[in-house]
């Protein structure tokens, strides 16, 4: 290859790494240590879910998407439902809204602190990894409590939800919803305070709102950007119009600002489940559906990464004729491209990171230079500790 | 509370290009069918104008050819403007979004993969998602693949 003969070398980072739940392949192409451009691969985790939902029912079909992803895996089959509903014109019943919300809103917080300590591993800071997701821990016992599972609840069904929540329990979520609450001040006061930890992420892998708009980037990478969407205010659904609570939106649009959405939307998530608790109402948790017409239907939900996009076309039998998916990562991930550009490989892990693929991963990283191989995936993560240690001994002055 | 969709922006549709099929399925969902010649044109006025973002492009193989769906979200209004058009199997051939719009990249090369759609001026246009040794023209998600 010609770069390979030219002063810039390819780093490339990928495709399999055991931390990551999306195999992508990221070809950094840098000149010494400055990132020039990078090349996106995908689809070595093509599995075929929309062509499969077409060959099932749609009372399957929720436990397909629910498998599409492993971290935000309330959000596929709730905005499915959501789609099938539109084409039945019809809504859940109270009940069901709220604890639709409410599993929501839990989701979001237990994501946010997934990647909040991943980021902080990154960095260098593994306390911050152990203290965030030691606190992430009993949230996921709170999901075993209320529906059974740690992870794929198997909530949403078409018309309702599965399984109630047990007014014994509302005492427990409010219990830990203050202990969360307390703990995310603690976090948030923590990381912004310290100069280091706002070194490494103030004004790096900025993402211009310009470029956010035409990437079309979803969720907290484009609220970070200055962009106001949240699907929850533009096009609310469920219990969403009936509960008090901000958008946050930053105009810096580093991995800083992203951080600082992330966090604050902990504090409303927090709000949100505590006024759905207080104002649950009585009543079925299912509206019965027959059959499904022939027609279309589109469902939005605002996942943890943005919306998540679901189309469905019904010709009147009992499976779908066409089920379009679309997740939020797949607009995300492309605007990396301006995101990463002039900065250093010891910031290009984080800002890669900084969307929420959960994708910073290193270990198969190698650059090879003159046939020698100079950086393998542990020196990379070793780059980045060192990053924060130099930036650590110069405040320390 | 937002307003719930706009009239004015249905009506200078209507005005700006005669012939288009609106059917309003729910007040935040609007499907327009297209001559496959304007939809560029038609997904420009969207974007720039209007400034609705791409949420994501369907293909769907039918009795009629290969339909095109570009769904537009206008995020202020929180309305989708599902634009719909028709290429024929024989000839499936339509303009690139890709040079005004970054975003239809991805979906473009997708669509082309999966259904065959050939999107003239394209930059880029090969397969995103199937593995590498997959034969060609060979598109999985049309009806007569086995």
């Amino acid at each position: 290859m010609n770069e390979i003969n030219s002063k810039y070398r390819i780093v490339p980072i990928g495709p399999y790494h055991p931390l990551q739940e999306e195999p992508e392949f990221f070809k950094l192409i840098v000149e010494g240590e400055r990132v020039i451009d990078l090349e996106i691969n995908l689809g070595y985790n093509h599995r075929g879910h929309e062509y499969l939902a077409q060959t099932m029912t749609f009372d399957q079909v929720p436990f397909l998407v629910e498998r599409i992803c492993g971290i935000c895996s309330n959000s596929h089959p709730y905005a499915y439902c959501l789609a099938v509903e539109d084409i039945c014109g019809i809504k859940p019943p109270p009940r069901a809204q709220y604890i639709r919300t409410i599993i929501g809103e839990l989701e979001r917080i237990h994501s946010h602190y997934l990647w909040l300590g991943l980021a902080g591993h990154f960095i260098g800071y593994n306390t911050v990894w152990m203290w965030v997701w030691r606190y992430r821990e009993p949230l996921l016992d709170l999901f075993e409590l209320i529906m059974g599972n740690r992870n794929h609840y198997a909530i949403n069904k078409i018309g309702g939800v599965r399984r109630d929540i047990l007014p014994e329990d509302y005492p427990k979520i409010e219990e830990y919803l203050d202990l969360l609450e307390e703990k995310t001040t603690m976090f948030t006061k923590a990381i912004l305070d310290d100069p280091v930890i706002r070194a490494r992420l103030e004004g790096v892998g900025i993402l211009k709102k310009e470029d956010a708009i035409a990437y079309g980037v979803l969720g907290p990478t484009a609220r970070a950007s200055g962009i106001a969407i949240d699907v929850r205010k533009d096009d609310p659904y469920d219990a969403y119009d009936k509960v008090d609570w901000d958008i946050i939106v930053f105009e810096e649009g580093d991995v800083l600002a992203k951080a600082k959405v992330r966090l604050l939307e902990c504090f409303e998530s927090i709000k949100i489940v505590r006024q759905c608790l207080k104002n649950m109402p009585e009543g079925p948790i299912e509206t019965r559906i027959e059959d499904i017409p022939a027609g279309e239907g589109i469902g939005r939900h605002e996942a943890p990464r943005g919306e998540v996009f679901h189309y469905v076309r019904s010709d009147g039998s009992n499976m779908p004729v066409r089920h379009k998916i679309r997740a939020p990562s797949y607009m995300n991930i492309a605007s990396n491209v301006a995101a990463v550009k002039g900065y250093s490989i010891a910031d290009a892990a984080l800002i890669l990171a900084a969307v929420d693929p959960c994708y910073c991963c290193t270990e198969r990283t190698i650059v090879y230079e003159n046939g020698v191989k100079k950086y393998t995936g542990k020196d990379l993560l070793r780059l980045s500790w060192e990053k924060t240690e130099e930036l650590k001994r110069k405040y320390r002055r | 509370m937002k307003k719930e969709y706009s009239e004015d922006i249905l009506r200078n549709i209507e005005d700006k290009f005669p012939g288009v099929m609106i059917k309003i399925h729910s007040p935040r969902r609007t499907y327009i069918k297209i001559d496959r010649e304007r939809v560029y044109e038609f997904a420009r006025y969207l974007y720039k104008d209007l400034g609705c973002r791409l949420s994501i492009a369907t293909g769907i193989d039918t009795r009629e050819g290969i339909e095109l769906i570009y769904h537009f979200s206008h995020d202020p209004s929180g309305t989708y403007y599902n634009i719909k058009t028709i290429v024929p199997k024989d000839d499936p051939k339509v303009k690139s979004l890709t040079d005004f719009l970054p975003a239809a990249a991805w979906i473009e090369r997708e669509i082309y993969e999966l259904l065959g759609v050939d999107f003239v001026g394209h930059p880029n246009l090969i397969p995103l998602l199937t593995p590498d040794d997959w034969p060609e023209k060979t598109y999985p998600l049309r009806r007569d693949y086995e």
